[in-house]
């Protein structure tokens, strides 16, 4: 089973994010889930959303507090918010950033695989706006494997109607542009 | 012939969620025995408005052949609604006679 | 054909509940309601569910305006969730007393004060004598499954009980999972259109809701009482034909890893998932643990209980919600005294755990059935423990 963490903040889309891998995962035929930090949630204040990926049925049902991967929506959050919280070590953490992966490892004290990607470059070039969450879904997926770029099509199509192909283009960039690196 | 029962005698023969399906059974219950006053029409002063036949809480208001209004007072209370409603004062509330 | 979906728990019940055709939902659609309202608004709107969607300024009228719309012949249901359930109280009693068949989606949340809106069962543990039938969902799968059985359940002639499905808030509402969505054609087979005893028409007066003098009233409660015991009968059977359409099968008490098992922890709602992974854990190291889900909540399955604990030395029971000042939690309390009379009876251990959303932890249930353990062979301690409390 796979666990992930998403930071953003209220606005950002993070539980969209969630919302469209879930679906893309059991669209797959896997079991997962998607869900909020239950709570209420406030525009711009920094929020966590959490997914569970696996092959069988999940039956637990607490929070995440060790997660395989971290996502990070908005690079503002690092320094702000310790998004490397509980990561396992050898988890991956996929962040938003124009900075190296060195430079975050060394901001977040992480020695585990890091991988970086301009997404609010992307977003703002294809979508017009700086809004990373489905951006951020074709990094994740380059750099985790957790499910295919395709299975993202039906959810992503019944979510953004229009705006589906702009949605689909900016994450296969974000997929094809994702810097992978090792710090060990 | 056969008495009613005021009440069924087990539990068992109640009607689901207490209802009655017999329609107008609140007439065997005669109120006209609560009222310590009654109305008295003077049809002299009546302009046959039906104000009083609307008002009446109890439904004991109805129209006669000549179209004026006049209690059923086996059921009348007594409350006096009537008269206070019926603006030209043709109802006036007149105590029960012992 | 049912197909496998990715859907928010709260948006599915919503979606079960349009696929029994509701005449009517009546709902207050604001805080502290979920989704279950939200969506079903939308299906209304859409045209998609020919219903009519009643907005009403509480949760006293939402429950109101549901009990005159059974009363008038609709198939009528409501959802809401803690301070919601607790303004709709008073009218609760009297919708069960009519037999009517109104269904109640709750999301269950901890009720005020102090404020909070997580997860817990303290909204529905207080209605626990309203006369309505109680069960909760597991998961999202449930929700939906109990959301159809619901509406055929309580309008059985034999039934004609309102029913509230207990959904776990954000634990279950807010989750994103897969399930499976039973098609139209599936959800006709299982329910009929609704029969009811009587509607509120003027061309067949009936008089409902009618005073009981002290004469009468001993009679009406009997009636109440031994209505919602048979109704056993009823969910039994429709749970049965439910398992041989859908092939999901439905039990009173579930159980699981429970043969043989000395120690037995025993859940509602949600955490029974959880749960289990602690019991497959401990069972792992050859601990002889298991679990015991309540699902039925009124009528309560004695029966069912004392079956599914048989032989265990020590049952712990996790509450949800706090008696103050009483026994302990309100489920230990029945527990207790479901088993007073029965010799064998095992040592009974009260957590409190889950409060107002608390997380609770596959550690923590290994850590209380370890307590469970430990309690075997010694007398028990009695009382009950807020499991986790700071100290
Ligand atoms: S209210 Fe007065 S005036 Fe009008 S119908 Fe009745 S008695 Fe006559
Ligand atoms: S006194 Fe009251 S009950 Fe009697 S006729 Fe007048 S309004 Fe009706």
């Amino acid at each position: 089973m796979i666990e992930i963490r998403w930071h953003g903040r209220g606005g950002q889309g993070a539980v969209t994010s969630v919302e469209m891998l879930a679906l893309a995962a059991i669209e797959e035929g896997k079991y997962a889930q998607g869900f909020p930090s239950f709570g209420p949630e406030r525009r711009g204040a920094p929020l966590a959303a959490f997914n569970r990926v696996n092959t069988h049925q999940i039956k637990v049902r607490s929070n995440i507090y060790n997660p395989d991967i971290v996502v990070v929506l908005d690079p503002g959050l690092i320094g702000l918010v310790n998004v490397a919280d509980g990561l396992k070590a050898k988890g991956i953490l996929i962040v938003n950033t124009t900075k190296t992966a060195e430079e975050i490892s060394r901001i977040l004290n992480f020695k585990g695989k890091i991988a970086t990607v301009d997404a609010t470059k992307i977003a703002r070039e294809e979508l017009g706006a700086p809004i990373t969450n489905t951006t951020m879904l074709g990094a994740v997926i380059k750099a985790t494997g957790v499910i295919k770029l395709d299975s993202l099509k039906v959810p992503i199509e019944h979510r953004f109607g229009k705006l589906a192909g702009r949605n689909m283009k900016a994450l296969k960039r974000a997929y094809n542009e994702v810097k992978m690196s090792n710090i060990n | 012939m056969t008495t009613k029962k005021k009440y069924p005698e087990k539990w068992t023969e109640l009607n689901p969620g207490c209802m009655v399906f017999e329609a107008g059974s609140a007439k065997a219950h005669k109120t006209g025995s609560w009222k310590a006053q009654h109305p008295v029409w003077d049809n002299r002063k009546c302009i046959k408005c039906g104000v009083c036949y609307i008002y009446c809480p109890e439904a004991c208001v109805s129209r006669t052949e000549e179209g004026y209004y006049a209690a059923d007072l086996e059921y009348c209370k007594g409350c006096g609604i009537c008269a206070h409603e019926c603006w030209p004062g043709a109802i006036e509330m007149k105590e029960e006679e012992v | 054909m049912a197909k496998r979906v990715g859907m928010e728990v709260a948006i599915a019940a919503a979606e079960a509940v349009a696929l029994c055709r509701i005449d009517v939902a009546a709902v207050y659609p604001i805080t502290p309601n979920t989704h279950i309202a939200e969506h079903l608004a939308e299906i209304v709107a859409d045209g998609k569910l020919d219903a009519e969607y009643i907005t009403v300024e509480s949760e006293h009228s939402s429950i109101s305006a549901c009990c005159g719309a059974s009363g008038a012949g609709a198939r009528a249901y409501t959802a809401t969730s803690s301070q919601g359930l607790m303004l709709m109280h008073e009218i609760l009693p009297i919708v069960s007393a009519m037999r009517l068949p109104v269904v109640m989606g709750l999301a269950n949340r901890a009720v005020s004060g102090p404020l909070n809106i997580w997860n817990d069962h303290s909204d529905i543990m207080p209605q626990r004598d309203s006369g309505w039938i109680s069960f909760f969902a597991e998961n999202g799968q449930e929700a939906v499954d109990m959301s159809i059985q619901s509406f055929r359940i309580a309008e059985d002639p034999e039934v004609m009980l309102p029913i509230v499905l207990n959904i776990d808030g954000f634990q279950l509402t807010h989750m994103i999972e897969a399930l499976e969505l039973p098609s139209q054609k599936e959800v006709d087979r299982y329910l009929p259109p609704f029969r009811p005893l009587a509607t509120l028409h003027p061309d067949k007066p009936v008089s409902m809701g009618a005073y009981a003098f002290p004469d009468i009233f001993t009679e009406v409660m009997k009636v109440k009482d031994s209505v919602l015991i048979d109704s056993k009968k009823t969910i039994l059977k429709a749970w049965d034909e439910w398992g041989k359409q859908f092939g999901r099968w439905y039990k009173p008490v579930e159980t699981y890893k429970a043969d043989g098992a000395e120690v037995l922890i025993m859940t509602m709602g949600s955490m029974g998932e959880t749960a289990s992974i602690a019991v497959d854990e401990l069972r792992a190291k050859g601990v002889p643990a298991g679990l015991v889900k309540l699902r039925l909540w009124r009528p309560f399955p004695f029966e069912e209980f004392r079956e599914a604990i048989k032989g265990a030395k020590v049952l712990i029971v996790c509450d949800r919600a706090v008696s103050f000042g009483g026994p302990g939690g309100p489920v230990a309390a029945e527990v207790k005294s479901a088993l007073y009379n029965d010799a064998g009876r095992p040592a009974v251990l009260n957590f409190l755990i889950g409060l107002g959303g608390r997380d609770v932890t596959v550690e923590n249930f290994k850590d209380i059935l370890e307590k469970g353990v430990q309690a075997i062979n010694k007398k028990p301690a009695g009382g009950y423990i807020f499991y986790g409390v700071r100290e």
